[in-house]
């Protein structure tokens, strides 16, 4: 059986939930490789195989993280030539997207961004205009390149032996163009990450400033769900930009979304639209986010937010 | 400073989207058409940039006949130029071949920057600096949320997941931006009057030296197979709060098992 080339998306040592999910699809197609890039495979070599990695292909090296995107095509572009692989996955994330476009390029092979699930014989479905059209694609010419955007696939566990295979590689000139000289992290909280959670909370407008953010924060603490907000809060600097969802920010996909003090403008929906279940708390009846709710209420967040989180509070006490 | 912006016309996010049965391609003429929304801080940025260092702005869009209009547009925005990639042959046209029509004219143009949004409000990939930096063989700065320029040198702040990141490379290269650059200008009617009045030339395939084997349907490396629209939500349960919204909101999260 070929093997399916998957590109590991993980922090430090930390296998990011989007790179099982990446396994899980694969393994319909082939055997799983995973190229895991700079320091920390043989850290990530068991969640890797219980998620059924046959192989890890191990490229260490600082170049992949101080360069932009190009060193790791580069890489995958060799990978891909000695291996002759039935495919290439990457995670659907900015960064997963543009690995795999550089790759296109380099190879003339086809790729399809957004996918969220398999037909057989590698055919992809997507959806389009943030959700509201359901597209059956596929690569016809080259192996196929696809980004599966994180959190649309269950991964579900199957044992692998995720036999390390080092791999020494030398980035070219040419991928070294755009340096990395400082690296900030600002998302540091216990809560799940915002696009691999099953429950988020987002805030808006509504909710009127950057302390009254901790009203979200706690409904999403009584659900432990993920933090989310609209432009209009992380634009005002209430909460930061890597929280914000919608078109320009994140896309979601969580089994309950719930918008609090949100209006529902066509930029948040496109990120939000294809949550599972939607709920809603906002005061004007007319705010064309009710129209996505499988749940509103009409009301003043003030009131209707501390009072839920209270009978959340009741209920699992 | 010879500035390039890419600018796509996309259909108006606020009227119905379609595909198209007879090819599945997108249907452009049932929509009004606009500049995406985000190469609106492109433009901007380009016209920042020229302001402070000097230099050119020129507008370059494949599409259809009416994209003519959002050229205009963005000359009247104070942009310089247009250039206007436009060919029957170029519909249907994938990732790949639209990158290697824009790169192809990109080349012919010459450039020390080109700036795109980061990501379309109709096809949505948010790849094309990449795949425009891979084929260029510039440097990509890409989703930046800031740009500083000084001499040849080039400083971003590339917005990721974690934070960000600042990003520096030298002229030229390809940048694209997300919308918390600037906030774009408005046309004055000065601006509309001189808009009308500036160059723009159309090119075809042929003229750009493109070759038609790379671009179209037929060139296309990605097929759609099928299309449907997706069910329509179910009307969801609406209550107005009086005085148990909270409790009722509990309710419902309890029926559906999240808590
Ligand atoms: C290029 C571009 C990209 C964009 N990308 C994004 C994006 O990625 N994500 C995004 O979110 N937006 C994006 N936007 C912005 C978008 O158009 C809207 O401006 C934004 O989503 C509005 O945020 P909001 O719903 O929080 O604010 P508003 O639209 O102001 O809505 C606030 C809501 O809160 C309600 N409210 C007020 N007080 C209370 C109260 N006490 N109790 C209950 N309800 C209350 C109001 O009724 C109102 O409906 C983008 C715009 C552009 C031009
Ligand atoms: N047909 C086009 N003509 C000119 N620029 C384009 C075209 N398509 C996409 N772009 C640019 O590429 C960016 C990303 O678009 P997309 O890859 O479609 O999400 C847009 O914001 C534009 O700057």
């Amino acid at each position: 059986m070929a093997e399916i080339l998957i590109l590991a998306e993980h922090a430090g040592e930390t296998v990011k939930k989007v790179t099982c999910e990446l396994l899980t699809a694969a393994r319909r197609f082939g055997e799983p490789a995973v190229v895991w890039t700079g320091p920390g495979a043989q850290a990530a070599q068991g969640s890797l195989a219980e998620f059924g990695a046959e192989k890890i292909y191990a490229a260490d090296g600082p170049e992949f993280d101080d360069y932009v995107v190009a060193p790791k095509a580069e890489l995958l572009a060799e990978l891909a030539k000695q291996h002759s692989p039935a495919a290439v996955l990457v995670a659907g994330t900015a960064e997963g997207r543009e690995v795999g476009a550089r790759l296109a390029v380099k190879t003339g092979w086809g790729l399809l961004t957004d996918v969220i699930g398999f037909g057989d014989e590698l055919t992809a479905e997507q959806v389009n205009f943030g959700g509201a059209i359901n597209v059956r694609s596929r690569v016809r010419s080259g192996t196929p390149i696809i980004a599966v955007r994180p959190n649309a696939i269950t991964p579900e566990a199957a044992a692998g032996p995720a036999v390390i295979e080092p791999v020494s590689f030398a980035v070219s000139d040419a991928a070294k163009q755009a340096r990395v000289v400082e690296r900030v992290v600002q998302e540091r909280s216990a809560r799940p990450e915002l696009t691999e959670a099953s429950i988020v909370v987002s805030g808006g407008r509504g909710v009127g400033s950057g302390e009254n953010m901790a009203l979200i924060e706690k409904l999403a603490d009584s659900l432990g769900a993920a933090v989310g907000a609209s432009r209009a809060v992380t634009d005002a600097g209430w909460y930061p930009h890597q929280f914000q969802v919608g078109q320009t920010g994140k896309t979601v996909s969580p089994q309950l979304y719930v918008a609090v003090g949100i209006s529902g403008a066509i930029q948040h929906r496109a990120g939000m639209q294809t949550s599972k279940t939607i709920m809603v708390v906002n005061k004007d009846r007319e705010a064309p986010i009710f129209e996505l709710a499988d749940f509103g209420v009409v009301g003043d967040l003030f009131k209707v937010v501390p009072q839920l989180v209270e009978e959340i509070a009741k209920r699992a006490g | 400073m010879n500035i390039v912006v890419c600018m796509k016309q996309v259909p108006d996010t606020g009227t119905e989207r379609t595909l198209r049965a007879s090819d599945s391609t997108l249907d452009r003429d049932a929509a009004d058409a606009l500049i995406n929304e985000i190469d609106e801080y492109a433009i901007e940025e380009g016209l920042r940039l020229t302001e402070a260092h000097g230099g050119e702005v020129t507008i370059l869009s494949m599409g259809p006949q009416r994209a003519i209009e959002s050229i205009r547009k963005a000359l009247s925005m104070g942009a310089d130029k247009g250039v206007h990639l436009v060919d029957d042959a170029l519909a249907g046209s994938d990732l790949l071949g639209t990158s290697a029509a824009i790169a192809q004219v990109l080349g012919r143009i010459g450039f020390d920057l080109v700036i795109l949004g980061c990501e379309s409000t109709d096809a949505r990939t948010g790849v094309l600096a990449a795949m425009l930096a891979e084929r260029l063989g510039v440097p990509q700065l890409s989703y930046a949320a800031k740009v500083e320029i000084d001499g040849t040198a080039v400083t971003i702040r590339r917005q990721a997941d974690y934070g960000y990141d600042t990003v520096e490379a030298t002229l030229p290269a390809v940048l694209s931006v997300v919308e918390k650059i600037n906030e774009p200008r408005y046309p004055s009617f000065k601006g509309i009057m001189a808009g009308k009045k500036k160059p723009v030339e159309a090119l075809s395939l042929a003229d750009a030296g493109i070759e038609p084997e790379l671009v179209g349907l037929a060139g296309a490396a990605t097929e759609v197979l099928s299309f449907a629209r997706r069910p329509a939500r179910q009307a969801g349960t609406i209550v107005t709060d009086e005085g148990d919204g909270g409790s009722q909101a509990a309710e419902f999260l309890a029926a559906r098992k999240f808590i």
